[in-house]
């Protein structure tokens, strides 16, 4: 799949469309450091938001916080209208469920094949599921990957392509409302990253989700992007639709869009 | 008194080094209260995980399933190394005391004393610390590289409590396979015994087990089978909270294998001393 195979992006979302996920002056840091200094931002439903910047400039903590792997030091983060900070372990459990979440490193388990892989999600968040309900699903995932025949194949047997391809398959199994990606396309080559945009958008069609996207990869920005926000040292240094970014004349906005 | 008094020009310097000696005896006191502070963190982190262990094994929604397949990958695939082990203790035992024995003219009670030695101590400890060394450093190394690839955040995104799944099946699989894995080296190590008996003498296979089993009581089986549960116990937690608690890089994966052997060969020991106090008391 090349570059002009992919599906186009929906327009950006406008202000009165309703936010999944709210976060209101964030902080996080460690020990001394401080990664993320009062961070604002909104993701609106059906959107894709990506948040750009440099390594080190706070994204992956950033998502980490949304999904509480991280708790944040100040501020509050809505998602879908719960406050992610006072939820208990049963009502955290319950909110993850309708989020997923695509790993930088893929996080294929090891231990399992591909299917018991895409399995594992769901027998635990559809415990209603019958047995050939989840055949059916499993199924289905892949072949909107593209990677039907990788079924019992081990996480080991694949390459970085395929396992982020079998990592997506995985998050849209379960049907998520929300997704988040932590660098999709870092350290893949320029064919198969568009390969993941391209699905990324395709996911985004079909089962109607709201993405944020995090990525330092200004081509998977440009294919996938509604709207971007652009991390700098811990803050929100620039927010706008991707033609704002494009035009912009910032040294650094410019050092990322050359 | 002049200013070319010796005193007067050694004061300053006595001064320079009364301050020298108090900033490295300051630096020296912050860096063992920082060490002992670690320490202490990393005991009470510890507890914390045992604790969180306990509570999560009488929750509710047991991982059977991976329970059975820990049990496999412990027990079952610890078998060649225990036979091999379990046969060779017997062997070297037999063939070491058969002298000493002899000097006193008691050969005939070199199976009892075989059985004995085997069953309180030997088996069990050695079978612990080979069991540390492969389990524990198997579970350090595994939940160190899933920390590390997060999968084991992967787990919990995707609604699963990782300490059910991945500690309680692990520490519950290794406290039940191990007694399993001692009893088994018991065995082949009284095997192993009647067989070196026999490098230099002619006692049938019925006659050698007779003969151990006559000098065994209760009270020699009951204990040593009892303390392999916490030995099991002991390599399973410190196994998973090793790797669990693993750091980010990769490095940290070596490490966590490493001092999960290092920490749980100390404390197999450790629990085999305070077993010992405690059935010399019965």
């Amino acid at each position: 799949m090349n570059v002009a195979q992919i599906p186009t992006i929906l327009p950006a979302k406008t202000h009165n469309d309703k936010q999944v996920i709210e976060i209101n002056n964030l902080r996080k840091g460690f020990y001394q450091q401080e990664v993320l200094k009062n961070v604002s931002l909104q993701l609106f439903n059906g959107e894709n938001l990506v948040v750009l910047g440099k390594s080190g400039s706070g994204k992956s903590v950033l998502i980490k916080c949304i999904i509480r792997l991280l708790e944040p030091d100040e501020g509050t983060i809505n998602v879908l209208g719960e406050d992610v900070s006072a939820l208990k372990r049963d009502g955290l459990g319950e909110l993850r469920k309708k989020i997923g979440f695509l790993f930088q490193s893929g996080a294929l388990y090891d231990s399992m094949t591909v299917r018991q892989n895409l399995e594992f999600p769901l027998k635990r968040i559809k415990k209603d599921l019958t047995q050939k309900e989840i055949d059916g699903k499993v199924k289905e995932a892949l072949e909107h990957v593209g990677l039907s025949d990788a079924l019992n194949k081990m996480p080991s047997q694949l390459s970085g392509g395929m396992r982020k391809r079998i990592s997506l398959a995985r998050t849209i199994v379960v049907d998520p409302m929300i997704i988040l990606y932590d660098e999709p396309t870092t350290g893949l080559d320029p064919v198969t990253s568009d390969e993941i945009s391209s699905l990324i958008n395709e996911v985004q069609k079909t089962y109607k989700t709201s993405s944020l996207i995090i990525t330092h990869d200004i081509e998977c920005a440009r294919a996938t992007a509604n709207r971007v926000i652009m991390l700098h040292e811990g803050e929100v240094y620039q927010e706008g639709t991707l033609e704002e970014f494009e035009q912009s004349k910032d040294v650094l906005i410019k050092s990322f869009f050359k | 008194m002049t200013p070319s008094n010796p005193v007067i020009k050694v004061i300053p310097k006595l001064r320079e080094g009364a301050s020298k000696h108090a900033i490295r005896l300051t630096e020296k006191t912050i860096e063992k209260t920082l060490k002992a502070s670690s320490f202490l963190t990393e005991l009470a982190n510890f507890f914390l995980f045992f604790s969180r262990t306990i509570t999560e094994t009488f929750s509710r929604d047991f991982e059977f399933k991976e329970f059975l397949r820990q049990c496999f990958q412990i027990g079952n695939k610890s078998l060649p190394l225990i036979s091999v082990t379990g046969i060779i203790m017997g062997l070297v035992l037999t063939i070491q005391s058969r002298p000493a024995l002899a000097h006193f003219g008691a050969v005939s009670m070199l199976p009892g004393m075989v059985a004995i030695s085997l069953i309180r101590e030997m088996g069990p400890v050695i079978t612990a610390l080979i069991c540390a060394g492969k389990i524990g450093s198997g579970m350090g190394a595994e939940l160190g590289s899933m920390r590390v690839t997060e999968q084991i955040d992967a787990m919990e995104v995707s609604s699963t409590n990782p300490v059910k799944f991945l500690i309680v099946t692990r520490v519950l699989a290794a406290t039940l396979m191990i007694p399993l894995l001692v009893l088994y080296a018991d065995g082949l190590g009284l095997l192993g015994g009647w067989a070196g008996t026999n490098i230099k003498g002619d006692v049938t296979f019925v006659l050698f087990f007779s003969q151990a089993f006559s000098q065994i009581q209760f009270i020699d089986f009951l204990p040593a089978i009892i303390k392999t549960f916490f030995f099991g116990a002991v390599i399973g937690l410190v196994g998973c909270y090793k790797g669990y608690t693993a750091g980010r890089g990769t490095e940290s994966v070596g490490i966590a294998a490493n001092s999960a052997v290092v920490l749980a060969s100390l404390l197999v020991i450790i629990v085999d001393l305070i077993a010992v106090q405690i059935t010399d008391l019965l």
